[in-house]
């Protein structure tokens, strides 16, 4: 009983210093979620509390469930503004050869482009733009940095 | 215009011999073979002469400086210290006497003869065997003279070739993409210059973006990717008449484009809905063909020499690899088996080995492997570098490399490099600017 009560509370310890340290290294860091940048520093807003970009992990293309809420908002945001066009600009970091991220540029920007679609936006409004490796928010060469720059821009068209 | 040169070539006396030197060419630059290139002479009229055309003190050394600094560079010739000749330039051209080039230990020599015949530019030179005491190379060229560098890469190329029975490469030109500014606002333009960094000049002003610019093998046309208009799509461009025209019409982005051995045809990407293809399209009646149909990313194809294969990447697996398929698109197979991802594959121009970038635990390598994906063989490592190149002669690759930012995201740069396909005799190619992307030339002259 005893025993058992002592090893609850050291596991709680345990994991609230797990945590204390997690967000410690978050603070000095930015925030990442496996290598999904889940932080701020880039972000610009379409409209207030309408962030205008998704993230990605290492050479994937899915979205994570905060990209999803992100894109849900854009499109709530897109249906108020029905006279709005949008571009999508999907971007890659610097690890990977310049042709291949071409590629997984245009199909970051189509995974938000199919997201905006499922949730009523025209594919009349939105096109598609990848850039590749060549229009880094970030010129680090570190994880975070290359976190920040695996992107997809929702831009205004008009 | 720009590169209509007209090169009368004549030759003197073609003579036919067995090599009695010759360089190891296996073994890149661990015995670079002595030789000596003496000063082409020059009569002091036509010196005066050129002096006024070139404002160039001495043409016949300046040729020369050319041809020792293309041999030198190949890893394979080791250039003598000049002031170590006994013999003056026009004796020397006349008939060696073969001690005295022995004595410092010279087993080629290089001579010649420089005169200005009817406002043009006559240049003759011999190639000669220092232990035999035979003349193994005569030839004369007669050319404007404002194209006297080139003199001296067809030289260089002759010479090559005498000494190592392959093909040479100093005749040719790299274009590539010139950059400056800030990692995160790069300005990027095509630019041009002679294999050994000479003439460069800039093809487009920067205004937008272009990229991965590449050759026509039998022609001056240049294959690229433009975001003229913020579309990306591929273009093709006449360097000697500055023409421009969009290639195919795709609703969505084309890239990674190449033209075919015979020139006739482009193979490249077409991206539509998150999905890439390869697609090739015939530059006579302008007919598209789709050439994989698959919800992979394919990209980066590159034909065989003979035409009838198409080494390209595709992430059909997972990640990319490098996979071969037979030029219709049939037969696909996956060649690249190693540790890590493969991408830009490139076909030699002999046709046996296939160049390809690696990642592999955070290291980007250039290597090489044979066409069926076996031998294996990695040249160089670093942070970062891709996209390799073949010199027309299959024996060095060109590719790029790009520097780790510090801390602060500073301390970026973009260099083209230059490495032998032993692996050795690895080299910065020096450019004005910022430089990746590098394509080499086919020879200018055959």
């Amino acid at each position: 009983m005893n025993l058992s009560k002592i090893l609850k509370n050291g596991f709680l310890i345990l994991v609230a210093s797990l945590v204390l340290s997690a967000c410690a290294t978050q603070k000095k860091t930015g925030q990442l979620q496996g290598d999904v940048y889940t932080g701020t520093d880039s972000v610009e807003y379409l409209a207030s509390g309408v962030p205008d970009r998704v993230f990605f992990a290492t050479n994937q293309t899915v979205l994570t469930t905060a990209s999803r809420d992100t894109l849900r908002k854009q499109a709530t945001w897109l249906r108020k503004n029905s006279k709005i066009s949008v571009v999508l600009e999907g971007h890659a970091d610097e690890r990977g050869t310049r042709e291949y991220n071409l590629a997984l540029g245009e199909r970051r920007a189509n995974s938000a482009k199919d997201y905006l679609m499922t949730y009523g936006i025209s594919s009349d409004r939105i096109s598609v733009l990848s850039y590749g490796k060549e229009r880094p928010v970030d010129s680090g060469s570190n994880p975070l940095a290359w976190s920040k720059n695996r992107r997809s821009v929702t831009v205004k068209a008009n | 215009m720009l590169f209509r040169y007209l090169l009368l070539l004549l030759i003197l006396l073609p003579i036919k011999s067995f090599a009695l030197i010759e360089v190891d060419i296996t073994r890149g630059n661990l015995s670079p073979l002595p030789i000596a290139v003496s000063p082409l002479s020059i009569d002091e009229k036509s010196r005066e002469n050129f002096k006024k055309i070139l404002k160039k003190e001495n043409i016949g050394s300046e040729i020369a400086a050319v041809v020792e600094n293309n041999l030198k560079q190949s890893g394979l010739f080791n250039p003598l210290n000049k002031d170590a000749f006994l013999q003056k330039p026009d004796i020397a051209n006349l008939k060696p006497r073969f001690e005295d080039w022995n004595l410092i230990k010279a087993q080629a020599l290089i001579t010649g003869k420089v005169t200005l015949v009817d406002e043009k530019l006559r240049v003759e030179f011999r190639l000669w065997d220092v232990l035999a005491g035979k003349e193994m190379v005569a030839l004369a060229f007669t050319t404007i003279p404002s194209n006297w560098r080139r003199v001296g890469h067809i030289i260089s190329d002759k010479v090559y070739e005498r000494l190592t029975g392959e093909k040479g490469y100093f005749d040719t030109r790299i274009i590539y993409v010139a950059e400056e500014g800030p990692k995160t606002k790069r300005i990027k333009k095509l630019a041009i210059m002679d294999q050994d960094g000479f003439n460069n000049k800039f093809l487009t002003l920067g205004n937008e973006l272009v990229l991965t610019p590449r050759f026509n093998p039998t022609n001056q046309m240049v294959t690229y990717l433009s975001y003229f208009k913020n579309l990306p799509r591929v273009y093709l461009l006449d360097i000697e008449t500055g023409m421009q025209e969009v290639v195919g019409d795709f609703a969505g982005m084309t890239f990674a484009p190449r033209f075919s051995p015979d020139g006739k045809k482009i193979i490249m990407s077409f991206a539509k809905d998150g999905n890439s293809d390869i697609y090739t399209m015939d530059l006579e009646n302008r007919i598209v063909e789709r050439i994989t149909n698959h919800p992979s990313i394919d990209t980066s194809p590159s034909f065989s020499p003979d035409g009838k294969y198409i080494c390209f990447n595709s992430d059909r697996s997972g990640y990319q690899q490098i996979y071969v398929m037979s030029s219709n698109g049939k037969n696909v197979k996956r060649i690249s088996f190693g540790k890590g991802l493969y991408g830009t594959p490139v076909w030699s121009p002999r046709g046996d080995l296939i160049a390809f970038t690696k990642l592999h635990k955070g290291k980007f390598y250039i290597g090489v492997m044979r066409t069926d994906g076996t031998g294996e063989r990695l040249l160089t490592e670093n942070f970062y570098q891709e996209a390799p190149s073949w010199s027309p002669n299959g024996r060095v690759l060109i590719f790029y490399r790009e520097t780790k930012t510090n801390s602060e995201g500073e301390g970026f740069s973009a260099k083209l490099w230059s490495i032998d396909l032993t692996g050795y005799n690895e080299k910065l190619v020096e450019t004005e600017t910022d430089a990746s992307d590098p394509s080499w030339s086919s020879l200018l002259s055959n």
